[in-house]
């Protein structure tokens, strides 16, 4: 008997072993034109887990401070074995993460797999992306460099827009008045504890619905099967479907590899807040469309303050994009087109305005 | 409560004073206004103009200076000798009568405490002031420089004495050939200084702090500061490189050949910035003006000029290797940082070249060598680090593929 039946047995005895895996036995994952993209939302969970792993060794040597940031950042950089790698891959993971969350969602829409009883899991997910790029907000932060401390600096000023709560909640993110060493620490606590809190209670829970749910596919695809059940393809998830993903995570793994190898991450110059801000500062490429979208908007438009009408506008937007799922229709042969077309509006709008943004001065 | 009453009753009488001079001050008439500013020049004055002098605006009038009665509309009456009128005042009365204030410490205090009276007694010592006193009336009086009826204070950037304009104020005169004809002194100084370092620090930089025609000349007291005494006027900036010179065999010599110091080598009013090429012996070269090629001292300056150049090349080849481990992503910031110690260096070394001494410049050269050597290793040494990655890269990756290729043939395997 080998050392795995062995040790199954015994699993067996003690948590009925067999019984908890035996729905990932059954699970099957439908077999289509368009099957690929159900990879994305495996991949974007590797990110994570690599983004968890890779962040766990630099709390090793990172220390959270004004004072010291920057240079525990340089430390890992030059004198820790491998600092640079993992630093490297910790920064590239994030920016491929906020990327396959980004495609995911997008994919998710334009395969209507939010339609019932899926709802809930595409709300858990459209929160999770709106938790990785607070993930991504607050780790820009903590090497304490000048880009990082004036897109900071920037970032809480347009949350300090907001009517009514605007001015509280800024300085709860500065921790005071200004962006200071305080901001550093209070970013940390939430990069480190708050958010990878939420953010696997919410991770469990979605990959929990996906189980319990099973997979969707395309509603033209459910009608013609539901027709004609002899035409349903399926493919075994386990050992199937997990082994192409596997190869899928290799592919990222060698991509990561390649660009912190090739692209070590930047370390810039540490943050002097008594020097005036670079000038064409920009935050980080998935808030561009947002930032460049803030700056068009006249400064009063009719007696709204522009700024203050643009911030409300994006959290309309973002509570409508929450909420999508629910004004889909039930029937799968009566989709609503309309909401399709939002998609592809929002997809063109995004990725327009942050070209545009880039090149902007 | 009877203490407050007593302090008030006893601040009556000042109160009542103030307000008095207030209500007097708002009804002061200028009748003198009503009238030059419809006169053409040179007898007009616009009230707009006169609205910017600083003399105006700290509450005095036309009759502080000419006299009159400007309560007067009869222009008769207002401008009687009676009445103190002294009408244009005459160019060889007007220090004298400029004087009469600002000369007057207990005046001038109640205006400005910190402004200084001795400007008349300086202006006294000046070339301009002398020859005045000796009757010769084209020469700058305080108006020629400050301006007349809209002089504002030195800290105002329009006015002519600020020190980004003091060089054309000066130049109005001095750069004008005809004007100066009588006097045989040369008229190139304002095209010179415009092509110095001097003024591209002033005028371009924004370096208040850079020298203009009055920083080496002196203001009131100007003057030209004499062949023996040009090193102090540069030392008062220049100092490491005064106290070199002061060291060095060139001074005595210098002095023996009734040379100007600093100006043999650096010229006066168009200073360009120093090269190493001045060590040279090409066009910009200074000391084969008086040297002889193969003596003693022409070897000194091959070896101080060959010491620059070494250090110069070391780092710009220290930063060469940085600025590509730099975009090849490698991190050497405390190399970068290490480089301007070098560059430290090099500008030390170039001080001490003041000295003359091969062996004081020597010393700081193989400090900045050494400092250039230590950081073009690290940059070096993170070239080294960059190919290692890369092949590490690349055997990762090729793992990878294996794995992948491993996972495909097993996948086809379990489908068949």
């Amino acid at each position: 008997m080998s050392a795995w039946h062995s040790l199954r047995d015994w699993l067996n005895d003690r948590l009925e072993w067999d019984d908890l895996i035996e729905p990932l036995r059954k699970k099957a994952v439908p077999l289509h034109g368009l099957s690929y993209w159900y990879f994305l939302g495996g991949i974007t969970l590797f990110l994570f887990v690599i983004q968890v792993l890779t962040g766990i060794l630099l709390l090793l040597y990172y220390r959270p401070g004004a004072n010291e940031a920057f240079e525990s950042v340089q430390y890992i950089m030059t004198q820790v074995q491998f600092g640079w790698l993992i630093r490297s891959v910790h920064a590239w993971s994030a920016n491929l993460m906020v990327f396959t969350a980004f495609a995911h969602m997008f994919s998710v829409l334009f395969l209507k797999a939010y339609r019932k009883p899926r709802e809930l899991t595409c709300v858990s997910g459209v929160i999770l992306l709106f938790l990785v790029m607070g993930f991504g907000f607050s780790g820009y932060l903590l090497p304490w460099n000048t880009l990082a401390f004036f897109a900071t600096k920037v970032g809480t000023d347009i949350a300090g827009q907001v009517p009514v709560i605007g001015k509280p909640l800024m300085i709860f993110l500065r921790g005071g008045e200004e962006v200071t060493g305080a901001t550093l620490t209070r970013f940390f606590g939430f990069h480190v504890a708050v958010l990878p809190g939420l953010a696997t209670l919410l991770i469990l829970l979605h990959v929990l619905l996906v189980q319990r749910l099973g997979i969707s596919v395309p509603p033209k695809l459910e009608v013609e099967w539901n027709a004609n059940p002899a035409m349903k393809r399926e493919m075994k998830f386990f050992p199937n479907f997990m082994l192409r993903e596997l190869m899928a995570w290799y592919v990222a793994l060698g991509v990561l590899g390649a660009l912190a190898a090739i692209f070590p991450w930047n370390l810039g110059v540490k943050a002097d807040p008594f020097v005036p801000a670079p000038a064409g500062i920009k935050p980080e490429w998935y808030f561009l469309f947002m930032f460049q979208t803030l700056k068009m908007i006249p400064s009063k438009v009719w007696f709204i303050d522009g700024e203050v009408l643009g911030v409300l506008t994006f959290g309309v937007i973002g509570l409508v994009w929450l909420l999508l799922p629910f004004f889909e229709s039930e029937d799968p042969s009566r989709t609503k087109r309309w909401i399709t077309g939002l998609a592809i509006f929002a997809l063109a709008y995004v990725a327009g305005m942050s070209v545009y943004g880039h090149l902007a001065k | 409560m009877t203490n407050i009453w007593a302090v008030i009753l006893a601040r009556l009488p000042l109160a009542a004073l103030l307000l008095a001079c207030s209500f007097a001050y708002a009804e002061t008439k200028n009748s003198c206004l009503d009238c030059h500013s419809a006169l053409p020049d040179p007898l007009g004055v616009s009230q707009e103009t006169f609205s910017h002098d600083i003399h105006a605006q700290k509450g005095l009038t036309c009759a502080s200076c000419h006299g009159g009665d400007p309560t007067s509309d009869d222009a008769d009456k207002a401008m009687s000798r009676k009445a103190g009128w002294k009408g244009k005042i005459d160019r060889a009365q007007i220090p004298q009568l400029c004087g009469s204030c600002h000369s007057d410490p207990s005046f001038m205090r109640t205006f400005n405490p910190s402004l200084r009276t001795d400007q008349l007694s300086q202006y006294k010592t000046s070339v301009h002031g002398k020859r005045l006193a000796a009757g010769d009336t084209k020469v700058a009086v305080c108006t020629d420089c400050h301006s007349v009826h809209d002089l504002r204070a030195p800290s105002n950037l329009a006015s002519t004495v600020n020190p980004v304009n003091v060089a054309n104020t000066c130049a109005h005169c001095h750069a004008d050939p005809n004007y100066m004809s009588a006097y045989k002194i040369p008229t190139n100084q304002f095209a010179d200084y415009s092509q110095s370092v001097h003024h591209s620090a002033l005028a371009v930089r924004g370096d208040l702090s850079a020298p203009t025609c009055t920083t080496c000349h002196g203001n009131h007291g100007a003057t030209p500061p004499g062949v023996a005494k040009v090193q102090n006027v540069c030392s008062n900036c220049h100092t490491f490189q005064a106290q070199m010179y002061e060291k060095s065999s060139h001074k005595a010599a210098f002095a023996a050949a009734s040379l100007p110091g600093c100006v043999v080598c650096h010229s006066n009013h168009g200073i360009r910035h120093p090269t190493d090429a001045m060590l040279g012996t090409g066009p910009a070269a200074v000391c084969m003006q008086c040297h002889t090629p193969g003596d003693a001292c022409d070897q000194a300056r091959a070896g101080l000029q060959s010491g620059l150049s070494r250090l110069d090349e070391a780092i710009k080849g220290a930063d060469q290797v940085l600025g590509v481990a730099e975009s090849s992503g490698m991190e050497v910031s405390e190399a970068r940082l290490g480089q301007d110690q070098a560059r430290d260096s090099l500008t030390k070394a170039r001080v001490t070249i003041h000295s003359f001494r091969t062996d004081l410049v020597d010393q700081d050269i193989q400090v900045g060598l050494k400092v250039a050597a230590k950081n073009l290793q690290a940059g070096k040494q993170a070239m080294v680090e960059r190919n290692h990655r890369r092949v590490g890269l690349g055997i990762s990756l090729v793992a990878i593929a294996l794995v992948l290729l491993g996972l495909r043939l097993y996948i086809k395997q379990i489908e068949s």
